[in-house]
């Protein structure tokens, strides 16, 4: 049992017992969902199900029907590419590196964190195959041993690069989440012995996910240590992937793509996305689950303090972009920002800029970043603005490259909407299912601060 | 006693062997299986099913094969067919129109392209038009069978009924006419004659769609010839056309050839070329010195240049009025009297005072017998309007009682064409020889059509020095016939036409040359015209004299007075490069073809000036898909109203001029032409290309305007200098790398050229290494490589909308910029707003631009940026300095096109072939046939770009290793070096070092386009060299 100074906040609320905790979390798995849940579930599952239209219509009909042409061949796709795996961030960010920082805050969010990193992992995931001009060949893209023997992926081509990079980055988290969620599967799995509130199906398959734990002390030291392996090979994944596929930009000749400040400015901003998509997530699980005792505002606010640290560091990448530019000499970068900011696309680099780099700054202020109602706002400002960021990498550096004579413009169809939309509404299917199968918080872990950093203990060792 | 015979099968069944006889007995000599064996046996029930199931699955899977499409060998082979290897043939090209000696190229006996025949001795010009002529074949819209009344019939019946009722004609005291196009064709001529002999009411009628009547009657009132000469741009120095688009489409197709030919900075020989125009044609494109005049200007010019080249003279001057231009003039006539004999005045419209004064100019100037030939005449153009006027007045009389047309559409191109159409109904028989029922065909009684050349027997004299054959190339597709056979038919003769056109050419032009040798040759020359028609009244004195009937001082003052100023606008229609008259409208790669000048598609339209649309409030604007779209206007021009016609603002266009483009808004050319822009031909009143008093006002209902379909729609280059690199004659004559600036850098081992500096390494290099050279000052931007990529590659069409939101296939595309008047030398800069600014302004055209235009395709980067970025290694490099694309690798992620800093790759967004929402020639099982079998059809989903013609290259590499000798100089190219008639493409192998292109790769000119980025491509761009 680790010391904790009694001036800290506690980090969990309302004097919760062991057993209260565990009530509270399996509240939703063994209850029934109430209206709130179906009205939203059906509309994530609508929206959802236009995604799944859309694609199979790009695919059946070729990525005509999207509003690419010859100069702009990525625009929506690849934005939204990015824009969920960097989403993807926060939860890895808040369980490894927050693990080995010995963080106990993100007890309560890493959970619904890395949930949320999944299911966005997965829609990024969709795109690269779907923006394929024929995605049923998509498996062209691993090294798969052929008779043809020289017949082989491109190691030079980012794209490649990518492919692996995400695809760890979903192994690993995936396992990472999973490991964690053991206890607490097998507390449901106990639970519904004594309790009888869930179906036998339903129990048998917690039975299963359970992986047989007892917790014995050897499963717990063993858990621990896995855990801390885990985050060990997690961490450098946080940093990777978003690097990666910055580089898909870096590596490239387009001015306004070749930048080498790319893999730090996209890590940051996407760290910065990642909690925002969290904030916007967690502030509404808290309410509609009855979480406020667990996920508490000083949650709100330390995320929110990162937001705008990260946000400052977006912004400085900008501004040192603008700088480059300009110092460079070399016309075509320059005219690639003064494009940007002035061109046919200057709106939506000025929302970019607005949402990006001024609305975190208003996080300085501890009245404003303790607001929750400010806080939500703020944090789909920051999701459209990192949306936006990639439209303007992508897009405005496309539109307008080397020759005059091939400068473009791009219009998103119906279809790029429905694709895009589809996914946030298949991100939503699958979080609100989450919600009501899952221990949304890590209640194992958190009982384990309970005696340091519940309010109780707070209170009782003020007394002593 | 009987002798029972003992029938044996063997000694042992003769010997009773026990063991043969045991085996008689048995039915079967080995055991059957019992059932216990069944139980031994290692094949269990399980064994069983699993055989089954897997034995129907895979019958399953087999029968779900892609369907085959099985070719049909050859019962008997032809001797001189080998698949997989073409034939060419000589033939020569005529639509009436355009020009061309050609080879065609057959492949398993269909013709699949056109080359320029290099051995004849005129006709090389192939423009876009002679280029797409292959695919017209291929048109399933055209008649195939002969009609009466619109209906299916034989030729039989046609042929009993129409000479039946043409003979009773001929006794009546009605008239016959024959109307055609333009017939250079000598054995047509000669069945002309007959007809002559037969019919003494007989009477032909030549008519060219946009006439040329008044250039040949200056010739006629001059030089007692209708004829038009012949010139030679090669050797003028100093070449001055007033509204004369002769590099894209004027009397002759070679004249771009033969320009080019005059214009080498490296020799010092650079002809110096003043344009004085309207709308900014190719031509006025490529002047050294563009003037945007009013049309009505150009008399009162030619008089002024006159009078200041007669004072020189020390002859008489006319009487004139000055102009604002006469100071400009001044310094054009200085130049001209300097190249006294050696220059070249022409003229474009048709106004015979313009043409007698330009006569007289260079007359003057002692051009005849130098750089103009009326000795070796061209035939080319021969419609009379004053015959076609007398045709029009006698059917309104009723005075014509037979009116065969062929190869002309007078309902569409005359400018009174609906008074026409009504005016058939009058003539008791109306025949067409039409390829298609056109809007006149449709109204005759009798359609008998007519073959497409490349299924016709024929020939052709251009000039008077030069004879062609046509030959067939492929059986007629369709029950059709060609022209001269069905002629001959109406007179009850019936022949073949090979022959009668052999034993034509035996009687007239053989002179005991062989006709095989001929034929394959392709022409002959000669020295006079084979059949001179006995209408034309030629004087036998053809000293090139000035006729005294010709008084020009009557033209001057008929020209002055035109020139005085009236209200309205001045419209000048023209013709475009790809649609031409409009009789090739149906053909979908001329219409996706873009406009050299605008780059506009699928599309005619008005051009206005700059100031004149801000005025009238006209203007083209940007829509957020990156389409162009403009206003619609009412049109009205001397009593013809046309609503709804699209504005297209033009750099370049004379302020208070307007351009409409004739051959468009077709109604019965084919479901590819019709309904594609506005019909201007109701405005070319009496045979005028120029009309005043033209008004225009703003369809205001039209609120979303009108949508264009550029391929390109930035005007200028933005002042990048890595992109085009240009100079003026004098700083390159004082240092050939004037203009070429190359980029260094810096390095520790002191400066180096960027392209030097490299963390690459280079790819192996083999026998071969490929070049294309592209020299800018050559390049007249014509566009005829453009189409020739088409055919060659299998380019798809996508048509109107998808070349709107820039997604046109265009392997090939020629890159047109205009000047700005703002440039980062002129506009100093202070602080961030005028930078703005200067950017801003530079994307405006001036309002009198320089134009220059570049040919771009894949560069064939040594160190190129698609192919480290394609995750499958789709696109790869060649020892031969070739970037490769595998189609079926290709995944489709496009990562290539975006890193590709020229933007040359072309992703197929849809299935272009066999999709019936792309109804062009890829979606027709005969229009499928002009596809190249070289080179594959790229499905949807897959990049593709310009492969170098890489399939040629591999032929010539393979013919030369069969025949153990090096790949010679001139063997390889590609489709588009072939095609350049100029010389500007030059293609070949410099790692021999004798070939040009060795040569051209090293010269003081040459630079890649964007060095910066090092991507050492493989095409070599040569800097512009402006005579100024």
């Amino acid at each position: 049992m680790h010391y904790e100074s009694p001036i800290r906040e506690p980090l969990i609320l309302e004097d919760k017992t062991y057993h209260e905790i565990t009530e509270d979390i399996i509240r939703p798995i063994e209850g029934k969902a109430n209206k709130h849940w179906w009205i939203f579930f059906s509309i994530s599952l609508l929206t959802f199900l236009w995604g799944i239209g859309s694609i199979t219509y790009t695919v059946s009909e070729g990525i005509g029907v999207w509003g690419l042409n010859k100069t702009v061949g990525w625009a929506w796709d690849i934005t939204n590419f990015v824009w969920w795996v960097g989403i993807g961030h926060a939860g890895t960010l808040i369980s490894a590196v927050l693990l080995l920082f010995r963080q106990k805050w993100r007890m309560s969010i890493n959970r619904s964190a890395e949930a949320m990193t999944i299911f966005a992992v997965f829609q990024a995931g969709l795109f690269p195959i779907v923006h394929m001009g024929r995605p049923w060949l998509a498996y062209f893209v691993m090294p798969i041993p052929n008779e043809l023997g020289t017949l082989w992926v491109n190691f030079n081509s980012p794209l490649l690069w990518d492919v692996f990079a995400i695809s760890t980055y979903l192994s690993v988290s995936l396992v990472f989440w999973y490991i964690g969620l053991i206890p607490d599967f097998a507390m449901i799995r106990d639970r519904a012995l004594t309790h009888k509130k869930i179906g036998k199906m339903t129990a048998k398959v917690y039975k299963i996910l359970a992986f047989g734990w007892t917790g014995r002390a050897k499963d717990w030291q063993r858990f621990e240590l896995v855990s801390l392996v885990l985050a060990g090979l997690a961490t450098p994944l946080v940093l990777s992937v978003h690097t990666i596929v910055s580089f898909d930009f870096a590596t490239s000749v387009i001015p306004g793509w070749h930048t080498t400040i790319f893999p730090p400015y996209f890590v940051a901003g996407a760290i910065f996305s990642g909690f925002a998509m969290v904030q916007t997530l967690l502030i509404i699980m808290r309410k509609v689950c009855n979480l406020e005792a667990y996920i508490t505002l000083q949650h709100i606010e330390l995320m929110n303090i990162i937001i705008m640290v990260t946000g400052s560091i977006v912004g400085t990448a900008y501004i040192t972009e603008l700088f480059v530019a300009y110092y460079s000499g070399v016309e075509y970068e320059q005219y690639a920002f003064l494009n940007r900011a002035t061109g046919p696309y200057w709106w939506a680099y000025w929302s970019m800029m607005t949402c990006n780099v001024f609305s975190p700054q208003f996080m300085w202020s501890k009245k404003l970043r303790t607001n929750i109602m400010f806080t939500f706002i703020l944090s789909i400002f920051v999701n459209i603005g990192m949306w936006f960021e990639r439209f303007v990498i992508i897009v405005t550096s496309l539109h307008r490259d080397f020759l005059p004579s091939s400068w473009s413009m791009f219009s998103p169809t119906y279809v790029d909407l429905g694709v895009y939309l589809g996914t946030i509404g298949f991100f939503f299917v699958l979080f609100l299912l989450y919600s009501r199968t899952f221990p949304v918080i890590a209640q194992a872990e958190l009982k384990s601060i309970v005696k340091s950093s519940g309010s109780q203990y707070k209170k009782d060792s003020h007394h002593e | 006693m009987a002798n029972e015979k003992i029938y044996y099968s063997s000694i042992q069944e003769l010997e009773n062997n026990p063991v043969i006889q045991e085996l008689t007995e048995k039915e079967f000599a080995n055991e059957a299986p019992e059932e216990n064996s069944v139980e031994e046996s290692s094949t269990s029930r399980r064994d069983f099913l699993k055989f089954l199931g897997f034995s129907t699955a895979a019958a399953t899977i087999a029968s779900c094969e892609t369907p085959i499409h099985k070719a049909i060998p050859y019962v008997n082979k032809p001797e001189e067919v080998v698949a997989g290897i073409a034939n060419w043939y000589a033939s020569s090209y005529y639509d009436g129109h355009d020009y061309a000696s050609v080879l065609v190229k057959t492949r398993e006996g269909r013709p699949i392209s056109l080359k320029a025949n290099k051995d004849a001795s005129y006709g090389q010009g192939l423009s876009p038009r002679v280029m797409g002529s292959v695919l017209e074949l291929y048109d399933s819209s055209r008649l195939q069978h002969p009609t009466k009344g619109g209906k299916d019939t034989d030729w039989k019946t046609v042929d009993a009924e129409i000479s039946s009722k043409l003979k009773s004609i001929g006794g009546s005291n009605k008239i016959i006419v024959l109307l055609t196009s333009t017939i250079i064709s000598p054995s047509v001529k000669a069945i002309i004659e007959k007809y002559k002999t037969t019919y003494s009411n007989f009477s032909h009628v030549s008519y060219d769609a946009v006439s040329y009547s008044a250039m040949l009657d200056a010739n006629m009132d001059m030089f007692g010839k209708r004829v038009l000469p012949t010139y030679k741009f090669q050797d003028a120095e100093v070449i001055v056309s007033f509204g004369a688009d002769f590099l894209q489409d004027w009397t002759e197709n070679s004249q771009g050839k033969d320009y080019a030919m005059g214009r080498n900075p490296e020799s010092g020989k650079m002809s110096k070329h003043y344009q004085f125009e309207s709308n900014l044609s190719l031509t006025g494109s490529n002047a050294d010195y563009r003037f945007p005049i009013k049309p009505s200007q150009q008399g009162l010019l030619l008089v002024n240049l006159y009078n200041l080249l007669a004072q020189k003279a020390g002859k008489a001057t006319l009487s004139s009025t000055p102009s604002k231009l006469d100071a400009k003039l001044k310094a054009v006539a200085k130049e001209l009297w300097a190249a006294k004999g050696k220059s070249l005045v022409v003229a474009g419209g048709n106004d015979k005072n313009i043409h007698l004064i330009v006569n007289a100019i260079n007359e003057l100037l002692s051009n005849y017998g130098s750089t103009i030939d009326l000795d070796n005449a061209s035939y080319l153009r021969q419609g009379n309007d004053a015959s076609v006027n007398a045709l029009v007045a006698d059917m309104k009389a009723g005075k014509v009682g037979a009116l065969l047309m062929e190869n002309t559409n007078p309902v569409y191109t005359l400018g009174n064409g609906a008074e026409f159409a009504s005016l058939l109904s009058k003539v008791s028989l109306t025949v067409s020889f039409a390829l298609r029922a056109d809007e006149t065909a449709a109204l005759c009684n009798y359609v008998l059509p007519n073959n497409h050349y490349l299924e016709t027997w024929g020939d052709v004299q251009p000039t008077t020095n030069y004879v062609g054959l046509i030959q067939p190339t492929i059986s007629p597709l369709f029950n059709t016939r060609q022209f001269s056979v069905s002629l001959l038919a109406l007179l009850g003769e019936q022949v073949d036409a090979y022959e009668y056109l052999n034993s034509f050419w035996k009687e007239n032009l053989l002179n005991g040359r062989s006709w095989n040798q001929t034929l394959h040759n392709g022409f002959v020359t000669v020295t006079s015209e084979v059949v001179e028609s006995t209408e034309t009244e030629s004087t036998e004195d053809s000293e090139e004299t000035m006729n005294s009937t010709v008084d020009l001082n009557t033209v001057a003052n008929q020209l002055k007075s035109m020139s005085k100023a009236g209200s309205g606008f001045e419209l000048t229609l023209y013709t475009k490069s790809g649609i031409g008259n409009g009789s090739h409208a149906n053909n979908p790669w001329l219409q996706e073809l873009p406009d050299p000048v605008s780059k506009a598609t699928w599309d005619n339209y008005l051009t206005v000036n700059l100031s004149d649309a801000k005025e009238l409030g006209l203007e083209n604007y940007m829509v957020s898909n990156g389409g162009i779209n403009g206003a619609l206007v009412t049109l009205t021009v001397n009593g013809v109203t046309m609503k709804d016609v699209p504005v297209m603002v033009q750099p370049g266009q004379a302020i208070g001029t307007l351009g409409l483009a004739v051959g468009y808004g077709r109604t019965a050319s084919g479901d590819c032409g019709d309904g594609k822009g506005v019909n201007a031909y109701p405005l070319y009143k009496n045979f005028s290309l120029t009309s005043k008093g033209a008004s225009i006002e703003k369809t205001e209902d039209a609120t979303d305007g009108y949508e264009f379909a550029l391929t390109q729609v930035a005007s200028t280059a933005m002042d990048r200098s890595e992109v085009i690199k240009e100079t003026t004659l004098e700083a390159f004559i004082a240092d050939p790398k004037a203009g070429t600036d190359k980029i260094f850098l810096e390095t520790h081992k002191g400066k180096k050229h960027v392209e030097k500096v490299s963390l690459w390494q280079e790819f192996e290099r083999d026998v071969h290494f490929w070049n294309l050279s592209i020299d800018l000052t050559k390049c007249t931007g014509c566009a005829a490589c453009v189409v020739a990529c088409h055919a060659e590659n299998n380019v798809p069409v996508v048509g109107k909308e998808e070349v709107r939101v820039g997604r046109d296939m265009h392997w090939l595309r020629i890159d047109r910029y205009y000047s700005s008047d703002t440039t980062k030398e002129n506009t100093p800069t202070d602080g961030l707003g005028d930078v703005i600014d200067l950017y801003l302004n530079m994307e405006k055209p001036s309002e009198k631009p320089e134009v220059v235009f570049q040919p771009v395709m894949c560069q064939h980067c040594n160190h190129a940026p698609c192919e480290n970025v394609c995750p499958v290694a789709a696109t790869s490099h060649s020892k031969e300095g070739l970037n490769h694309m595998a189609y079926n690798r290709c995944i489709g992620t496009r990562y290539c096109a975006n890193n590709c800093p020229y933007k040359v790759r072309r992703f197929n967004w849809f299935q272009y072939s066999g999709n019936e929402k792309f109804p062009y020639n890829m979606n027709d099982e005969l229009g499928r046939m002009v596809l190249n079998p070289d080179v594959v059809v790229r499905s949807r989903g897959v990049m593709e770009k310009c492969s170098m013609c890489i399939h040629m290259i591999q032929k010539t590499k393979l013919e030369a290793k069969k025949a153990g000798r090096q790949v010679a100089d001139e063997d390889a190219q590609t489709a588009c070096s072939l095609a350049c008639d100029t010389g500007a493409m030059v293609f070949g192998d410099v790692m021999n070092s004798s070939h040009e292109v060795a040569e051209l790769k090293d010269s003081p000119r040459a630079y890649h386009m964007l060095e910066q980025l090092n991507t050492q491509p493989s095409v070599v761009y040569h800097t512009k060299v402006r005579n100024k």
